[in-house]
């Protein structure tokens, strides 16, 4: 049994309603969403806020449509909305597929896009109970000083794991941030920092409202690969994205990003100069994967032998490039 | 931290009924179920989102409830496996469970229940894929799922068979 420990629960009815709860509640209050990542981090005490601001009755985050020259999704579509989106699976297939293999379908019901985007990154030494943790001495992320993954570090390396942000990168996706001083618009490639004790750029009194795909993105060819050790309910040990732009059979544009290894997504380099102009068949999908698997270094960060998971990135490079060229 | 024990009356719909019930302000959908209601079919397991034992349909969909937060209930309606049965008789995939073995130790039962009954709520034709997809998020440690496949698919059926029309009969 995994209590929560004690905090007020209050719905806002608007945007407005939101940022001014935070205003008055500051620290002591945190937003949620579907709450499928926070409160389980809350069980754990990794998160012990006074109040709770729900997102879910806010009208400003609801609703997949288009406007100006993009597919806007609000932040509180669940993720089996966004996979069932007829809008989004016939634009953007990859960000459907993405979007259907997060966890399992009752967490698909009541996770949002817009808290998928903001995952708190995950790690064998931090997603456990206040007891295990106390045992060990904490760490790094939370209450202690020390990091058992690399020894030594005093940088956390706590892995994103979340599915959909390398699709919506490859995509050139935006994401609005609402707070007290008004709305920002942050490219997705941005968002993300190399930190894993706080990996994005979302201020704590901001609530991401929505996230916008350029409709041009839907001319890319898509693909996206998973690897995990069931088919059902887990979280990534490698996500491959990519994204092609294809002018006849040559190669205009190559974008791939990969995560579920460091604190943020890496978008792999080197790809676009190997690929520019040329046909993307097997000798180059070959060195593709090849340059993937030089630049992914993987931890201990997550409990499956991080050799084994450095050699599927370049299985999972040619899967997804893959499906890529089926599309 | 709060220090904050004090109850408040929630109000959920559960099974058709509206039911009042005071419970810590913290209290998760589940712990309103099982220690405020009495609704002990749900089961509390992983209790942190993994296992799926505590799944009930909210509005329709398979939820947890062992991570809602009582309050984000409130105004929706909540299904229990305590609400699949009717006066006629149990549900046709309670009854399927039965004549197909589906069931072992059982403690994921009620769970699968509620994933499957909203799954054929939505199509009773549902595949052999899709009863899988739809079951996803629902651990057992005893069948080896092929069992319980094979009752949601009988019970499937039997809705399917209910809800065609007679007139199609040549």
């Amino acid at each position: 049994m995994l209590r929560l420990p004690p905090f007020r629960y209050h719905r806002p009815t608007s945007l407005a309603g939101a940022l001014s709860l935070k205003g008055e509640f500051g620290s002591d209050a945190m937003y949620v969403a579907g709450g499928t990542d926070l409160i389980p981090n809350m069980k754990h005490r990794l998160f012990e806020p006074d109040h709770l601001i729900a997102l879910k009755g806010v009208p400003e985050l609801v609703g997949i449509g288009e406007r100006d020259g993009h597919l806007r999704i609000g932040a509180s579509v669940t993720l089996a909305d966004v996979a069932a989106s007829e809008a989004v699976r016939s634009r953007f297939p990859a960000l459907a597929e993405a979007a259907a293999h997060v966890a399992g379908p009752q967490l698909r019901n009541s996770g949002t896009l817009g808290g998928n985007v903001c995952l708190d990154t995950r790690c064998t030494y931090y997603n456990q109970t206040a007891f295990w943790r106390g045992a060990l001495g904490y760490c790094l992320k939370k209450d202690g000083d020390v990091c058992h993954v690399t020894k030594v570090g005093k940088k956390c390396v706590a892995a994103h794991s979340a599915d959909t942000p390398p699709v919506l990168m490859t995509l050139d996706a935006v994401v609005v941030l609402a707070g007290p001083g008004g709305e920002r618009r942050v490219s997705l490639a941005d968002f993300f920092v190399a930190d894993g004790i706080l990996n994005t750029q979302r201020e704590p009194d901001e609530v991401l409202t929505e996230i916008l795909i350029p409709l041009d993105s839907a001319t890319r060819r898509q693909g996206y690969a998973k690897l995990r050790q069931r088919k059902s309910i887990d979280f990534p040990l490698l996500t491959v994205a990519v994204a092609v732009g294809l002018e006849g059979d040559r190669v205009q544009s190559l974008d791939g990003v990969v995560t579920g290894l460091g604190a943020r997504p890496r978008r792999l380099t080197g790809w676009q100069e190997i690929a520019e102009g040329r046909a993307l068949d097997d000798g180059l999908v070959e060195e593709l994967a090849e340059r993937a698997h030089k630049q992914c270094h993987p931890l201990e960060n997550i409990i499956v032998d991080p050799d084994w998971r450095r050699a599927m990135v370049a299985v999972y490079v040619k899967r997804a490039l893959a499906k890529a060229r089926a599309a | 931290m709060l220090m904050d024990n004090r109850q408040e009356i929630v109000r959920l719909r559960v099974n058709g009924d509206l039911r009042e019930v005071g419970v810590p302000v913290h209290y998760t959908l589940l712990e309103a179920l099982r220690y405020g209601l009495r609704l002990t079919g749900s089961k509390q397991g992983c209790d942190k989102g993994d296992c799926g034992a505590c799944t009930v349909i909210l509005d329709g969909r398979p939820t947890l409830s062992c991570i809602t937060p009582v309050w984000e209930a409130e105004g929706s309606d909540v299904v229990t496996v305590e609400g699949l049965a009717t006066a006629e008789g149990p549900h046709p995939l309670q009854d399927e469970f039965d004549r197909n073995g589906a069931a072992q130790c059982g403690f994921c039962t009620p769970g699968i229940l509620c994933s499957a009954a909203a799954l054929l709520e939505r199509n009773p034709s549902a595949s052999r894929q899709e009863i899988q997809e739809a079951l996803g998020g629902n651990l057992c440690r005893c069948t080896g799922y092929t069992k319980i496949y094979d009752a949601v698919e009988a019970a499937g059926a039997r809705l399917a068979e209910t809800a065609a029309p007679e007139t199609e009969g040549r």
